[in-house]
């Protein structure tokens, strides 16, 4: 791979409120780098799909994304309980989210299939108790 | 339809963006579920929703959308208001209910999740 332009954002935790900060920068990083918009909307919708789970489910964690001339790659990472079934949780509807989060209008289980849906390559890896990384790519050419 | 003729047929008050309202819009969606707004990427220009918080206006910029109407005359706070002005997107508050909403809007052509070819 090529020299890669890479990004990097503390998601916080506590705040839902603030959830998708990061998102939102990365959308208008990529944004001035000149990449086509449905790109743009693929990423952006993937990695904050990402950043709101890490605010629900593992209390915060990191986002890193990396521009090279063939993909835009996106890796979250954080050290929450970890996804016990990764099966099952990729199903749509499938959701453990309380009904808290539910009435701020997400939680519906959709997530993680969405993330999937908008990228090309997708990888969990996650232990329970430990944590969990998800490295997400769009491909640029 | 311009996002005016929306306003009109919606009797919606203008809460930020009313500079915008000559822009056109093609298609809209109406849920409370974010994550169901983000699963369908084509164009969407209109999200109508009775959820009053941050994340809609969030999940309208990572959308594009330009336009958020919220129902049952739900206010949004100040800080829901400076969001959306700083993303661009018009936000209006409609007295009608959800259903109600998206059916004017459908049945003066306003049809849905246009997909584009």
């Amino acid at each position: 791979m090529s020299d890669a332009l890479s990004f990097r954002f503390n998601v916080d935790g506590d705040d839902f409120t603030s959830a998708g900060q990061a998102s939102v920068q990365v959308k208008k990083d990529l944004r001035r780098l000149g990449i086509p918009a449905e790109i743009i909307r693929r990423v952006s919708i993937a990695m904050y799909e990402g950043e709101i789970n890490m605010v629900i489910h593992a209390g915060g964690g990191e986002a890193e994304v990396r521009v090279t001339e063939e993909a835009i790659e996106i890796i979250l990472s954080d050290t929450g309980p970890g996804i016990a079934d990764i099966d099952r949780a990729m199903q749509a509807g499938y959701s453990t989210a309380p009904d808290t989060i539910r009435s701020l209008g997400f939680g519906a289980g959709m997530g993680l299939p969405n993330m999937k849906r908008y990228t090309d390559y997708m990888d969990i890896q996650s232990t329970v108790g430990v944590g969990t990384t998800i490295t997400m790519r769009v491909n640029l050419a | 339809m311009k996002i005016s003729t929306i306003r009109e047929l919606l009797s919606a008050e203008v809460l930020t963006g009313a500079d915008r309202l000559e822009e056109h819009v093609y298609s809209a969606c109406g849920s409370d579920m974010m994550s169901d707004v983000l699963a369908y990427v084509k164009d969407q220009a209109v999200l109508l929703t009775g959820l009053v918080n941050t994340q809609v206006v969030r999940t309208a910029e990572m959308m594009d959308m330009h336009c958020i109407v919220f129902v049952r005359s739900k206010q949004p706070t100040p800080e829901i208001v400076q969001l959306a002005e700083e993303s661009g997107i018009v936000l209006m508050a409609t007295p009608k209910r959800l259903y109600e909403a998206c059916g004017i809007l459908y049945s003066n052509g306003l049809v849905g999740n246009k997909v584009k070819e």
